[in-house]
């Protein structure tokens, strides 16, 4: 771990204006994947801005529209009991509880969850090669061992996958992410636009600037309908899906579907919805269009097909 | 004190304090974080300074350049050792572990520099500023394309019996089927980890071990001190499940930093090293061929196994259990090895069996289906109570594997699956029973203890044995209380220090069975010293609460005992019984399945195992160690495996993340089952091992239940959903 500098920040753009003010800032709020990124160096920050203390966005609040806002602060434990978001988020509230364990849920925030960087395995060691961790320097999953990474929107740079659970819920939710910039300007982003494809830039997994913070979370007014995540792993608890999807039926046969464990981002093609009332596997062939699995990873698209009837049946 | 012929009764039969199922003594300690584990000493190294171990990067050919400059300039540095300044080493003893002795690379994460500094995280920190580079030579790193090389070994002969070649190629029924198990690592809790601290020229080094005098031999012949010259101590060790019975880096480089600085130095392997630093049960291919007749009765039993290891390094002896579990005439077993630059592999829980049984018991399964004849049937018919290479003259010292079989198909619910697989849903589920045996070697082991009575009445065991979270405080507090007619508050045992009397150390599943021993060995000096000095000039003497009788005079221990006490030191030695007999536990292992009719993902729903293994020295510790053999089990077959990156010559999985060991939501409630028995040829304990039992053959029982769920073989492990859905119906 690198010496570094720290603060703490008391309002939301007095942080943002914090970490813009010392080049190779980050914020820092659960540090439940920051600080172990921390220990193996493949997080660098020189000054960190601890964002725990902040008021005001550690909330769950109605919104205007019949929605939720849940404060970029909201432990991913207590928004996963809220009892509003077990009603009429239900997804949510099971995507939550599908991920990490019982401790990193107490300490992990939304907005730190938005963030969580990929679990690849190379790019966890320094020692080897890695676009995302290391720019230029090649990718060595794209040959190597790669099970547990992506199968679509993949670039010659990069196959790795999003981690987070609560993402894939949220992209379902059609959530939108609110941030504000060091001089106080705020900004929504739809949940869809939020994280990105590696592309040739797969050092970066979100649209947000460097400087730039998150403040909340806006989920829309309910969409009813049944809930259901669905995740598979390779063990029964306490790992990041190898595929997952997030379903809400509504009673009228329409449903939305997102996936995880398959991209650089939460998978959803709304087009692909559309095909519901031709059944799963039509939904499935519409939404992996364009896949590029590896030998390693080719399974996964059979098990979409599968994970999706399973949800929905 | 030698056993050389079958036990009689001793004490021990009485069964008051062993054999009940005693909390262990060391509980309340443990779980109020007062047992010091080896980084824990921190009061007693007020001003250790911190090392950390830089890993090659590459594994295999030499370093080219090392530049320490920045690392040295960096906070907090106090030293940095790499090749060019550390002290000639020893490599001559079969434990030591030379350290930074040149440019030479044989292992992915081999240490090439040590950087010691005020603080842990300026210790990493520096260690990464530390610049190297290598000039890569070419390497061994796929055991598929080396393993028609492999050579014999002397520690796993052939056994050839009859004309195999003609009974299987004459057999009614046969399969012949390959498995494969991936290298596995041992995922312990406790790091392996070291502090070391010189007074004068006296080194005390605190490790993670299992084995005291062999980290006790490896620290001094590296060193080149003498014996004398150096104390061990390890006397709470987080789990080591064999990976501690060695000694890597860190006590090594402990010691010459900490004589260099003149100040203690502590380090601790951090997780991502240990996958590739330290060692792993090694890979197998595993080639299983049985003859039988239409009634399940093997003609034929064939087992080729091979693994690969470093020039030096053992073999993964996967057949070893074949040559005694199951009768056939006509055997033909080969261990082979090959050359690998892999991390060195080394001895895992069972090394040998846990693998080996992965692939036999499903070839029985195999067997099973392709004759008819129920698993459990076909494993008692083919039960042998001799062994088959020997013939009658060797028998068995005690072998229940039928009763273990019959006992676990009866609780079990047996009679209620359905011999055809792929038939029996339950919502989601396809379910499935599988069944397998369990087989562990019983070995034993020299071990000394020294026991202390004193004027309180107390009486204070002293050995080297260690406690790897197995029980060997309680149990073998156990064993002084029955001998002493003492209850076990009245005992205490002091374990892990290389001041004490060699013992057996905690390997191989020999540790219960031979430390106590040890103490019974003791225990039967002190009984004699004590009955002497209270005047009892006769054998007929008896030790019950707190006194000493004989002859209608009674007389309490502590007074006997008086003001200095009554010290004596004795060892169990170990005659031929073991080679007279074939000596083992034995084990028989239910298990019930759901596959995800959708996904392929396999949950366990319930499991039995049945064990035979002698004297249970107390019925809890044991459980515990089945339940965690279980546990080890049902992680080979589903789940663990370490992934080889043959462009880097190492594991890539390298964190608790990913290198998937089950936890809790993948146990349900597992049930384990005792035999009530003896075996009176193992020692005077009538014990035999436990620890290692509880995984032999249990990843056998998933896999065949999982068969029995789907119809479908896997010959691949572990059972991963990916294997399964290629031949797996829609749901």
């Amino acid at each position: 771990m690198r010496q570094f500098t720290y603060e703490r920040a008391s309002s939301p753009a007095e942080a943002a204006a914090a970490v813009a003010k010392a080049p190779g800032a980050k914020f820092i709020a659960g540090g439940t994947n920051l600080l172990d990124l921390m220990k193996l160096e493949i997080e660098r920050p020189t000054h960190l801005v601890d964002v725990n203390r902040i008021g005001g966005i550690d909330a769950i609040e109605a919104t205007a529209d019949g929605g939720l806002r849940i404060g970029a602060l909201v432990r991913n434990t207590a928004l996963a009991a809220d009892a509003r978001v077990r009603k009429d988020y239900a997804v949510l509230s099971r995507a939550l509880l599908a991920g990490a364990s019982g401790q990193l849920r107490n300490k992990a925030t939304t907005a730190g969850n938005l963030l969580q960087r990929t679990r690849c395995p190379y790019f966890y060691d320094p020692a080897r090669p890695c676009n995302k961790r290391d720019p230029g320097t090649g990718c060595s999953a794209i040959e190597g061992f790669s099970r547990n990474l992506a199968v679509i929107g993949v670039s010659d740079a990069c196959i790795a996958t999003h981690p987070s659970d609560m993402a894939i819920a949220m992209r379902v939710l059609d959530a939108t992410v609110e941030t504000v910039s060091p001089g106080g300007q705020t900004r929504s982003i739809p949940i869809a636009e939020f994280h990105r494809l590696p592309g040739d830039t797969p050092q970066a997994d979100t649209t947000l600037k460097g400087d730039e913070l998150i403040t909340s979370v806006t989920l829309p007014k309910p969409l009813g309908g049944r809930h259901v995540y669905r995740k598979v792993r390779d063990r029964a608890s306490y790992a990041f899906a190898t595929v997952s999807v997030a379903a809400v039926i509504a009673a009228d046969g329409k449903a939305r579907f997102a996936f995880g464990g398959l991209a650089h981002k939460p998978w959803r093609v709304e087009a692909a919805e559309a095909e519901f009332g031709r059944g799963t596997d039509a939904v499935a062939e519409a939404a992996l269009a364009g896949a590029k699995p590896t030998k390693d990873n080719a399974f996964k698209l059979p098990l979409v097909r599968r994970t999706l009837a399973a949800a929905v049946a | 004190m030698e056993f050389t012929q079958a036990a009689g009764p001793n004490p021990l039969d009485a069964g008051r304090v062993v054999t009940k199922p005693i909390d262990r003594i060391d509980g309340p300690l443990k779980v109020s974080g007062r047992a010091p584990y080896a980084y824990e000493y921190h009061q007693d190294f007020p001003n250790a300074a911190y090392g950390f171990v830089l890993g090659s990067s590459v594994p295999k050919g030499r370093i080219a350049s090392l530049d320490t400059k920045a690392a040295e300039a960096m906070p907090g540095v106090l030293l940095v050792l790499t090749h060019a300044n550390t002290p000639k080493m020893s490599d001559e003893g079969e434990h030591n572990a030379p350290q930074l002795q040149g440019a030479e690379i044989k292992q992915y994460e081999q240490a090439v520099a040590f950087v010691v500094a005020e603080t842990f995280e300026q210790a990493r920190a520096a260690a990464r500023a530390v610049k190297v580079t290598y000039t890569e030579a070419k390497g061994a790193y796929d055991l598929a394309a080396v393993q028609d090389k492999g050579e014999p070994v002397k520690s796993a002969p052939d056994s050839t019996v009859g004309d195999f070649d003609k009974a299987f190629s004459a057999a009614p029924v046969t399969v012949d089927v390959t498995y494969t198990t991936p290298d596995q690592s041992h995922a312990m809790m406790e790091p392996h980890a070291s502090v070391a601290k010189w007074d004068g020229d006296k080194l005390t080094v605190y490790t993670a071990n299992q084995m005291i005098h062999w980290a006790h031999d490896g620290i001094a012949g590296t060193l080149g001190i003498p014996k004398t010259k150096v104390r061990v101590q390890s006397a709470y060790v987080g789990g080591g499940f064999g990976s501690k019975l060695f000694i890597y880096s860190d006590p090594i480089l402990a010691a010459v930093a900490a004589q260099k600085l003149g100040r203690p130095v502590k380090v601790a392997l951090t997780r991502p090293q240990i996958f590739n630093h330290t060692n792993h049960r090694p890979a197998t291919i595993q080639r299983i061929r049985l003859g039988a007749g239409p009634d399940g009765r093997i003609t034929a039993m064939g087992h080729d196994t091979v693994s690969g290891n470093q020039e030096g390094g053992e073999v993964e002896n996967a057949a070893d259990q074949t040559k005694l579990l199951y009768a056939g005439e006509n055997r033909l077993i080969r261990t082979r090895l090959s050359e690998l630059d892999l991390p060195k592999g080394g001895a895992m829980r069972a090394p040998g069996e846990a693998v080996g049984l992965l692939a036999l018991e499903c070839a029985m399964d195999e067997l099973a289906e392709k004759t008819g004849v129920d698993p459990v049937e076909l494993r008692i018919r083919n039960d042998i109570q001799y062994d088959p290479e020997k013939g009658p003259s060797r028998s068995f010292s005690s072998r229940h594997l039928v009763e273990c079989l019959r006992t676990g198909a009866e609780r079990f619910g047996w009679s209620k699956r359905a011999a055809k697989p792929g038939t029996v849903r339950d919502g989601q589920w396809l379910v499935g029973m599988g069944v397998a045996s369990g087989f562990r070697g019983n070995l034993v082991m020299p071990s000394g203890a020294r026991v202390k009575l004193d004027r309180e009445g107390v009486v204070t065991v002293e050995t080297q044995m260690t406690d790897i979270g197995t029980g060997s405080y309680t149990i073998l507090g156990q064993v002084a209380a029955e001998m002493m007619g003492l209850p076990i508050e009245k005992v205490r045992v002091k374990l892990g220090d290389s001041d004490f009397p060699l013992s057996s150390g905690s390997g191989g599943s020999w540790g219960a069975n031979s430390a106590s021993a040890g103490v019974f060995a003791a225990c039967e000096a002190l009984r004699d010293a004590v009955a002497q000095k209270a005047g009892f000039n006769t054998k007929d003497v008896t030790f019950a609460d707190g006194n000493v009788a004989s002859g209608g005079r009674s007389r309490s221990l502590a007074e006997v005992a008086g003001p200095d006490g009554v010290t004596v030191e004795a060892k169990a030695e170990f005659g031929d019984l073991t080679k007279k007999f074939a000596q083992a536990s034995f084990a028989g292992h239910f298990c019930e399945v759901g596959v995800d009719a959708h996904t392929g993902e396999i949950r366990v729903r319930r499991m039995l195992s049945v064990c035979s293994a002698g004297r249970i020295i107390n019925p809890k510790t044991s459980r515990n160690q089945c339940l965690g053999g279980m546990t080890m089990g049902i992680g080979a077959a589903l789940m663990e495996e370490q992934v080889v990156d043959e462009r880097f010559g190492g594991f890539i999985n390298h964190d608790l993340a990913e290198y998937v060991v089950p936890v809790h939501a993948d146990i349900p409630d597992l049930d384990v089952v005792f035999l009530d028995e003896t075996d009176d040829k193992s020692s005077w304990i009538k014990a035999k091992g436990v620890g290692e039992l509880g995984i032999c053959g249990v990843g056998a029982a998933v896999a065949n239940a999982v068969y029995n769920a789907t119809g479908i073989r896997i010959r691949d492990y572990p059972l991963t959903l990916d294997k399964l859905l290629p031949r797996l119906p829609t749901a």
